[in-house]
């Protein structure tokens, strides 16, 4: 039951009543998918600390965190997107955009940062509520929509500085967000979204919008019938989504202290590709946030990897590619499997009706 | 009521004899005798998981038995898979047909075997034709060229059938071809079979309603609990002997409505109107009654009752609970304001199939179960096993995914549901739609208790006799308008169809 595990039942001491037999056990065993992902990046780890130079200094600790930062945050609002049967790959091109409106607005406006910081998100917001508004108002799939924007951000990226980038952020800030946490070589900026993430666990996992979220994702007429708000609640996610986008386009300018049209091109895809080996169905309805947190550190830990063992960019993306087609392709095969024992299960359970 | 042999004026066709199938510990069937002559409708009933579905997958070549034995003209008959079947004439037609809806009609019939001209390219005027003759046959009119999608269900069957005699299908199993059928379709579908017959082929005909079987077939056989009870020929046997078979009691009253008090109007709805659809609908649901909207399939019953629902919008009208405008659009505020919908179509509307039990039967109370916006600590749980005691829903475990339930129990499920919400106004759509007899009974005895306790209660439903059992007042639509309103008293068969069918005076 690799992506069951965690929308169905919760764990509770008192229900004793468990499937029982040697067929119940094999599905146990074929195992979430969590656990496959969690002993996956065990291995990745291992092997890495074992095998590879550097891997396991304090210094890459740091470096290897601060890299995820940007792909753990885009990954949460992306996991719910992609529970709903939805997907956003405008998600980087919003990180671009925000990142120069961010370096123009610094070197023009004469705002303070703070108040820069807090309009990016709002417009980060803004972008994703366009998204939102095409796929709900106008019924459009989120796959077509969020190709158009994600070129679309893009090139207004490049409308917004051209070719220029704006680096004279003030040292104070871009510091802090590289800062670590006192006699550790955990940065700073991990806590933040470690809470980011707790909230979004506890969106999808204990709340009436998560259950909402589960039941759209595997039929959104049925979840309209039980009295969800299907377009709704689809509109709201994209517009998180954006405002995180615009999070990430600060923290990104910041960490390099940089403001360029081409900031975090690609990043949709190594996303995507850390949601779906996180557990999430690309057809919505399942997965959940501990296997995409699980995801997001392997796909991490990989590339941080095969960057320290010299392996050169491109085949960084053919890595990532290819994870990205097994982490489609095993689920469903291990569903196929699955599906095969529990109707086999369900056949000497209510064959006859 | 030995097997096969009385009262046969041919050699049978088909016979299975001492048929059993077990899936894992579970034995599905038990020794099922069952003889199909050549121009005989044979009635094969059962309640919900007394083996009628796992017998139609053995004729299918879905499953093998595990012993017993099947002759075909006499000789034995081993079916490897479904292509064995189709070879040995049998066809089997399902209650929905699954057509390539982009294809078209002829091109269904033909698929993988269009007549071919030159360069292998399909002949698809030949191929017209001959659907053409296969529809001519069957004596009825459906367009060989137009695409699959848009027909009709009764339609789509015909498609089935067409398909299946061109393959000169000698045995046509019809797995409840007419849970999803008008009446003028049902008609046709039996004139269709009964020609079928007259060719000397052999049906066997599945379904849950008597006025059909005894319509159409010649002889019932009867399963419980997959095994076999009896095959006799019609006229030996009345419904309330066929029922007592199938559920081996007596049921005392297939509908047993009792009288209550009738309290204050709770649904009132006015003047509503969606192009196209429905027109000018009114009518009030007081509590403690059960008022049912009866008429033909496509008449627009559903649709009024989702517009009231807020599922879809209308254009026109209006709709009042307990006196308070309802505004339009808005499921959320509909169950808010205590009303409940119980969709026709349980399977993509009532219930999310993936999901568990558990889910379902909490997930329009997923709010109001919730502390401080956090649902935590097992109270949707309790919650969906409260409700599933309450209702004997039979499942393994509250976790296990809604599909692996039978149909009544899915239908309890989706009860469960609504029913907590604790809503003062209940439209029910179809409420046994599919369901075995005695599920059917007890759905029954629960809306007369609900309507006891003073729900108003809005029922849409297809079956006449459950409409004249259950409803203190039948509305009748037809063609999109409220065209007759009648008392209990003044409520018979005659008098609904006549409405329904648009003969009646308007009222």
């Amino acid at each position: 039951m690799a992506h069951d595990s965690l929308y169905a039942a919760p764990p509770s001491g008192a229900d004793t009543e468990r499937p029982a037999g040697r067929l119940a056990g094999l599905r146990g065993a074929l195992g979430t998918w969590d656990t496959a992902i969690v002993a996956a990046l065990v291995v990745a780890v291992l092997l890495a600390g074992l095998s590879v130079q550097n891997f396991a200094t304090g210094r890459n600790a740091q470096f290897l965190l601060l890299d995820l930062v940007p792909l753990a945050l885009l990954a949460l609002p992306m996991t719910l997107i992609v529970v709903t049967g939805e997907i956003d790959l405008s998600v980087a091109s919003v990180v671009g955009l925000t990142s120069t409106l961010m370096g123009q607005l610094w070197l023009s406006s004469g705002l303070s940062l703070e108040l820069i910081c807090v309009l990016v998100v709002l417009i980060g917001a803004v972008l994703g509520a366009v998204n939102g508004v095409f796929i709900t108002g106008f019924g459009l799939p989120s796959l077509a929509v969020t190709i158009g924007t994600l070129a679309l951000y893009r090139g207004l990226s490049f409308v917004v500085l051209g070719d220029q980038a704006v680096a004279d952020f003030p040292a104070s800030w871009t510091a802090a967000v590289v800062r670590t946490i006192p006699g550790t070589s955990i940065p700073v900026a991990v806590v933040p979204v470690l809470l980011l993430a707790l909230v979004f666990g506890v969106v999808l996992h204990a709340t009436p919008v998560g259950r909402a979220l589960y039941a759209m994702g595997n039929n959104d007429e049925a979840a309209t019938f039980a009295g969800v708000s299907v377009a709704r609640t689809k509109f709201w996610l994209f517009v998180v989504s954006g405002a995180v986008g615009g999070l990430v386009g600060i923290f990104w300018t910041l960490r390099y202290a940089s403001a360029r049209g081409d900031n975090a091109t690609g990043l949709e895809l190594t996303v995507v590709t850390a949601v779906l080996l996180g557990g999430v169905s690309i057809f919505g309805g399942r997965g959940g946030l501990l296997g995409v947190v699980a995801g997001v550190l392997l796909l991490g830990v990989l590339r941080n990897a095969l960057q320290l063992a010299d392996v050169d960019a491109n085949a960084l993306t053919i890595v990532t590619g290819s994870l990205l087609i097994v982490s489609v392709v095993l689920p469903n095969a291990a569903a196929d499997l699955r599906a095969r024992l529990h109707r086999r299960r369900r056949r000497a359970h209510l064959s006859a009706s | 009521m030995s097997p096969g042999a009385p009262g046969a004026d041919s050699a049978p066709l088909l016979v299975l004899d001492g048929v059993t199938k077990s899936f894992g510990a579970v034995a599905a069937l038990r020794g099922v005798h069952l003889a199909l002559h050549p121009g005989e409708a044979h009635a094969l009933v059962g309640e919900n998981g007394a083996g009628k579905s796992t017998l139609v997958k053995i004729l299918a070549g879905a499953h093998a038995p595990d012993t017993g034995r099947m002759t075909l003209d006499g000789r034995p008959l081993q079916l490897r898979g479904p292509a064995d079947a189709r070879d040995a004439g049998i066809a089997v037609i399902y209650q929905e047909p699954t057509l390539f809806p982009d294809l078209s009609v002829a091109e269904n019939i033909f698929m993988g075997r269009q007549p071919l001209r030159g360069l292998r390219r399909i002949d698809t005027r030949a191929m017209n034709r001959d659907a053409e003759r296969l529809f001519d046959r069957l004596g009825v009119r459906i367009d060989p060229a137009r695409p699959a999608r848009g027909l009709s269900i009764a339609d789509q069957q015909l498609v089935e059938i067409a398909k299946a005699i061109s393959f000169d299908a000698r045995v046509l199993i019809m797995d409840e071809p007419t849970a999803a059928l008008s009446g003028v379709e049902v008609d046709r579908l039996f004139g269709v079979a009964r020609s079928l017959c007259e060719r000397g082929a052999a049906v066997l005909f599945i379904s849950h309603r008597f006025d059909e079987v005894f319509d159409l077939c010649q002889r019932i056989t009867v399963l419980r609990d997959g095994a076999w009870v009896s095959s006799d020929p019609t006229t030996d046997l009345t419904v309330d002997e066929v029922v007592r078979r199938m559920v081996g009691r007596d049921v005392a009253s297939l509908y047993p409505k009792q009288d209550a008090a009738l309290r204050d109007t709770l649904l009132e709805v006015r003047g509503l109107s969606r192009a196209g659809v429905f027109s000018d609908v009114s009518f009030s649901v007081r509590g403690g009654e059960i008022v049912a909207l009866a008429g033909l399939v496509g008449a627009g019953r559903s649709e009024v009752a989702r517009a009231v629902f807020g599922v879809d919008r209308y254009d026109a009208g209006q709709v009042r609970v307990a006196g308070r405008i309802l505004p339009p659009g808005s499921p959320r505020k509909a169950i808010a304001a205590g009303v409940a919908l119980v969709p026709e179509d349980r399977r993509q509307q009532g219930l999310v199939m993936e999901l568990s039990v558990e889910r379902n039967a909490t997930l329009a109370r997923r709010r109001a179960l919730s502390r401080l916006g956090l649902l935590l600590g097992g109270t949707e749980r309790a919650e969906a096993r409260q409700w599933t005691r309450r209702l004997q829903v039979k499942t393994s475990r509250l976790a296990a995914p809604v599909a692996t339930l039978s149909g009544g129990n899915q239908q309890k499920v989706v009860l469960a549901k609504w029913l907590a919400t604790a809503p003062r106004i209940l439209i029910i759509d179809e409420p046994t739609r599919g369901i075995d007899v005695g599920t059917k009974a007890e759905v029954h005895r629960l809306l007369s208790e609900l309507a006891g306790e003073g729900l108003a209660i809005l029922m849409i439903s297809s079956e006449l006799p459950e409409v004249l059992g259950m409803a203190d007042r039948v509305l009748v639509m037809h063609e999109g308008r409220l065209v007759r309103e009648l008392p209990r008293a003044e409520a018979d068969e005659t008098s609904v169809m006549f409405a329904a069918t648009g003969q009646g005076a308007t009222a």
